[in-house]
């Protein structure tokens, strides 16, 4: 360790040194990074446990429409339409926006480039409590009269707009408005913070291409992020003063719902869809990038190899940043938008295969001539390879506007989109809480745990989701509460059924994470310094970190994150902070 | 661990790679155009199919051959090669684009063109929650609708809210069922009158949104006949999933009969 | 592969803050980012604040680019109207209180003008501040002409003329919901106005601090980032007087 500790550290470490005391402000309105990273982490947490717990009354009421589901009982149509709209709502704005971006990348961006902490903690503080009082008006749309809104987490217009439309479609439809305006404002200010934090607080020697590809991974997705969201929020404004003010943006006139007429005229639903989109589309790459760094950083942590194709890797975050904000028009193949655009819509689509695809091949470019150790996390990693790629290969087919003709918003929609931003985005948040559990714990998790954990998960979720192709040709659509009425989706119920076993399963397997979680916390293995024997910054500090994470001591970095198995060297891995040489590539 | 892993992915491969073959999941394809839309599949598919197994076959490979066998070895020190990184991004953007340049004329062809000259006009209406067709009569024309008149109770005209007072309605004929003659052209006209919904005939291969605010012109040729089942697929409020209807093609007499049963039923 | 040559080399470390000799240089110097109440290092602060403002204009445009697509795309649209059996296009051109408006625009600018001799005049009291801080040393500036001051009254002149304007669209007719072009109108300089009433809030707070014995630095921090937040309002402000103006 070449931690140099000159007068400068000395007078940090007087700053740095003493924490708040007091609950409050310690662990409550904390402004220190890691704090407000485990603030994230257990919002997304809660946040999982409700949208899980959605999805199975959703999958028991498919298939059993009749039957008394536990809590909720029988379920009516528009029941299931408000619980499918909020389990897509919670699951991807509280859970694959929150965890793996705001939670982690809170946690450990400052770490990795060697910061006492982010750019702007109080704004940092600001960002979370907002995003916590938007989960609190999600919520909240429960309990009012009417309900939560049944338009889906894509919300259209004109169902979305009129009161009258559907029930739900009164306050918790505000609510939900609200909340996500809330919520837009929340991520803004934090990626504000991660783009700052990492363009200006970088330790020395921490250039851009040394970052490890987890940073370069939440840089990426706090852009997306900061360029998306005012974009939702600007349709969201619009469709408020549509509902409350008598603005006329997307209503059209002489519309009559449930025998009373709409007083709106002139406006086009389509214009929502595009706004939506233009922030649909890149949410998904926020969801699914942070997934991705960390990934290629256990990929190559596990197999004790440089990562393949540094480079490629970050140019290849960087082309799907750039392609996901020029490809929102094909969810609208079907929407009466202009065929022509559709053209432009799927070439950029098709194009964005390539930076995955170059993705993948490295992936597997890392392990090969490895030495892999089958951690839990690493078990992880090799699950969100498998499952990009099939959930990848599904794209294709729904990016070509002839073949998306039958496909578009069947099933098999709803299994490329699990596959690849649900499934494969939580097996990122799985890997990163098994891989950074003990710096944050000093902690263990437990293996043998872990391990049960990964199988049942990894089988559950291909069993849950690999069916729903087959729906989906067979012409099965999305968001039906049970397949009774349509003859042809009779004979498609056997398949339902399995599904709904398979997420039972699934679902309760999840139980052995939230005890090996919690009880890892209190009785696990005391965990090492560096227990992966990793490279990153994180691992050169103590555990858990200190307040200003370093000590006082301030990293200087000498090479890239990657140096496994470098020849000639003592250990099979050099630390970012290590001087030792290392050969010149 | 390496071998169950192996042996895992391996399998989920090969059972999900055998049930999208072993079945005929694709309702009977009864369309002038689905031949082609179905050919563009089978194409994306046989080649999604190959990368399908071949990256999760090699993924099984390289995890289990590459393991750490717990010996003093390293593991190889490589940080890439970028002959292999351009190669494999030239193969990719070909396949994909390439696909992509195949497809496109079969969208083109669904979707650039106006219907035949002499299609048989239906205008499609969507509502909540049942599908209304409307047949122009003799005149080849529609009647204007007036929001005021609609009443979904009474169904037929009145769902519609066609205008009495307009002559192009008098002979004007809406039915429940979408009723068409086999192997003629049909010149669709998709329109909503509360949200949005999604005409769907999964054995045409046809799907388009019908949409408030817009009056949406497609075409497509049935080409067998029979009963054949129309869906929503765009989720339009709580009985979405009974939003259904049925699609009756007929022989080009039984069509004219049904039609004139119609005219004479309505006065 | 790559191939292994057989020259070692230790890569130096390269700073991007110019290098530190044999101490490293800390660049999450200063108060780590607001906390506690020290602030050694303010040009590191400044610095961050500047760059986090630049980022933070970044969603602000987007949101105007969403609210300007959205009209533009709105003013083009005809759609079916099912009570006419046609499409129609429903946009009518605003009659804009241009004079009122061309005033509000002379107190924005004005105020830009004054806000950037604010700035300037903070900046020296934080660059003298070490200096006037010791015992003994008086400092002639600290009274000198309230800049900040006029410039909160300005922008607070623009805020309320806007207010005025909103009331004679109202008295000739154009209601929110009126027509899309009012909407929209509302919806613009609405948005606008709401972001100018942060930096108003933003410079009363730095007013403030003037009593509250914060030090020099901090508030030329505060002053500096909203004077930038502030051109870019006068800025935006322009574009959309224009937009209003160009495509009615």
């Amino acid at each position: 360790m070449t931690q140099s500790q000159g007068p400068a550290g000395a007078a940090q470490a007087a700053v740095h040194g003493h924490a708040p005391s007091g609950f409050i402000r310690k662990y409550v309105f904390s402004l220190d990074h890691k704090v407000i990273g485990i603030q994230y982490y257990f919002l997304a947490l809660t946040a999982v446990c409700v949208g899980m717990i959605l999805s199975l009354a959703m999958r028991l009421h498919m298939v059993w429409p009749e039957a008394s589901i536990p809590f909720f009982g029988v379920l009516k149509p528009e029941q299931y339409l408000t619980l499918m709209t909020m389990h897509g709502t919670i699951m991807v704005f509280f859970v694959l926006t929150t965890a793996p971006q705001s939670g982690f990348g809170n946690y450990f961006l400052p770490i990795q480039i060697g910061a006492p902490d982010m750019a702007f903690p109080t704004l940092n503080m600001l960002s979370f409590w907002t995003t916590f009082l938007s989960f609190a008006v999600m919520i909240a749309a429960f309990f009012v009269a009417g309900g939560a809104p049944l338009s889906g987490w894509t919300n259209y217009p004109t169902l979305s707009a009129i009161p009258m439309a559907g029930p739900g479609e009164g306050l918790g439809e505000d609510l939900w408005l609200i909340s996500i305006a809330l919520f837009c404002v929340a991520s803004m200010m934090g990626a504000l913070n991660f783009i700052t934090t990492t363009l200006d607080l970088r330790a020395k020697g921490m250039t851009l291409m040394r970052m490890p590809l987890t940073c370069w991974s939440w840089f990426i997705t706090a852009i997306l992020g900061l360029l998306a969201f005012g974009v939702l929020l600007a349709g969201g404004i619009l469709l408020l003063m549509d509902r409350n003010l008598g603005t006329s943006f997307f209503v059209p006139g002489g519309l009559m719902v449930s025998g009373v007429p709409v007083q709106h005229s002139g406006g086009s639903p389509l214009l929502w869809q595009h706004l939506f989109w233009f922030f649909g589309h890149p949410e998904v790459y926020i969801a699914i990038l942070p997934g991705m760094g960390v990934a290629s950083q256990l990929l190559s942590t596990f197999s004790r190899k440089p990562i393949f194709g540094y480079r490629a890797m970050v140019y290849a975050m960087m082309s799907i940043g750039i392609l996901g904000f020029m490809v929102w028009g094909h969810h609208m193949f079907m929407s009466g938008m202009s065929p022509y655009s559709a053209f432009a819509f799927s070439f950029m689509t098709m194009a964005i295969g390539v930076p995955s695809a170059i993705k993948t091949f490295n992936w597997l470019g890392t392990m090969w001539k490895g030495k892999i150790r089958f951690t839990p996390p690493m078990l992880f990693a090799i699950g969100f390879v498998s499952l990009f790629v099939s959930g990848g290969l599904s794209g294709p087919f729904l990016a070509q506007p002839a073949i998306d003709i039958p496909l578009h918003d069947t099933y098999f929609v709803v299994a490329h989109f699990h596959l690849i931003m649900g499934v494969a985005a939580i097996f990122g948040i799985f890997a990163a809480t098994y891989y950074w559990f003990p710096k944050m714990y000093g902690r263990m998790m437990n293996d043998a745990l872990g391990k049960i954990h990964f199988v049942i998960t990894f089988i559950g979720a291909y069993c849950i989701f690999m069916p729903m192709h087959y729906l989906g040709m067979a012409g099965n659509p999305r968001r039906y509460s049970q397949f009774t009425e349509v003859k042809y989706l009779a004979p498609l119920i056997p398949i339902h059924k399995f599904i709904t076993y398979a997420a039972i399963i699934t679902v309760t397997a999840q139980l052995i994470f939230l005890f090996n979680l919690f009880w890892s916390m209190k009785k696990g293995k005391k965990a090492e310094q560096n227990p992966w024997e990793a490279t990153t910054l994180e691992w050169t500090t103590a555990t858990p970190p200190p307040h200003d994470n370093f000590g006082g001591v301030t990293p200087v970095v000498y090479h890239g994150p990657y140096e496994y198995s470098v020849p000639g060297a003592a250990k099979d891995y050099i630390m970012q902070t290590d001087p030792a040489p290392v050969p010149a590539h | 661990m390496g071998l169950a892993l192996l042996l895992i992915i391996w399998l989920i491969t090969f059972l999900s790679s055998y049930f999208f073959v072993a079945h005929a999941w694709w309702p009977h394809a009864i369309s002038a155009s689905a031949p082609y839309i179905d050919h563009q599949w089978h194409l994306t598919f046989i080649a999604m199919g190959v990368v399908f197994i071949a990256a999760q076959v090699a993924l099984g490979l390289v995890v289990f051959r590459y393991r750490d066998r717990g010996d003093s070895a390293r593991a190889s020190y490589s940080h890439g090669n970028n002959k292999l990184e351009l190669t494999w991004t030239v193969l990719t953007a070909i396949l994909f684009l390439g696909l992509n340049a195949i497809g496109s004329p079969i969208w083109a062809a669904e979707r650039f063109q106006p219907a035949d000259q002499g299609a048989m006009k239906v205008e499609v209406t969507g509502l909540q929650f049942a599908w209304y067709f409307r047949y122009p009569g003799a005149d080849g024309k529609f009647g204007n609708t007036r929001p005021e008149l609609e009443d979904a109770s009474l169904g037929g005209l009145s769902a519609l809210g066609v205008d009495p007072a307009d002559p192009a309605s008098k002979d004007d004929v809406v039915s429940g069922v979408l009723v068409l003659p086999v192997n003629r052209e049909v010149d669709l006209t998709l329109r909503a009158q509360d949200v949005i919904h999604s005409f769907f005939v999964p054995a045409m291969r046809f799907k388009q949104d019908a949409v408030p605010g817009l009056m949406i012109h497609m075409h497509f040729r049935p080409e067998q006949t029979g009963d054949y089942e129309i869906a929503c697929a765009e989720l339009c409020g709580l009985g979405h999933y009974k939003m259904h209807g049925i699609m009756r093609v007929v022989s080009e007499p039984d069509f004219e009969k049904w039609l004139a049963e119609r005219e004479a039923d309505k006065q | 592969m790559a191939t292994l040559t057989p020259t070692l080399t230790v890569k130096q470390p390269k700073s991007r803050h110019g290098g530190g000799g044999d101490i490293p240089h800390y660049p999450g110097g200063g108060g780590g980012g607001g906390r506690g109440d020290e602030f050694p290092d303010y040009g590191e602060r400044l610095r961050r604040c500047r760059l986090g403002l630049a980022v933070g204009i970044a969603p602000i445009v987007m949101l105007f680019v969403a609210f300007s697509s959205a009209y533009l795309v709105r003013q083009g649209l005809a759609s079916w109207d099912l009570r006419t059996n046609s499409y129609i296009n429903d946009w009518a051109p605003l009659r804009l209180p241009t004079l009122l408006l061309v005033i509000n625009t002379c107190f924005l600018l004005l105020s830009s003008i004054t806000m950037e001799f604010a700035r300037r005049q903070a900046s020296r009291l934080a660059v003298i501040a070490p200096v006037t801080a010791m015992p003994g040393i008086a400092d002639d500036e600290t009274s000198g002409f309230p800049w900040l001051g006029v410039t909160v009254a300005l922008g607070i002149g623009f805020l309320a003329g806007q207010v005025l304007a909103w009331r004679q669209m109202e008295m000739s007719g154009f209601f929110m919901s009126s027509n899309p072009s009012s909407s929209f109108f509302y919806l613009l300089t609405g948005a606008h106005a709401l972001h100018l009433l942060g930096g108003v809030i933003a410079l009363t707070y730095a007013g403030i601090t003037v009593w509250m014995k914060r030090p020099p630095e901090a508030r030329h921090i505060v002053v500096d980032v909203t004077a930038w937040y502030w051109h870019f309002m006068a800025l935006l402000w322009l574009y959309i007087f224009a937009l209003l103006e160009i495509a009615r």
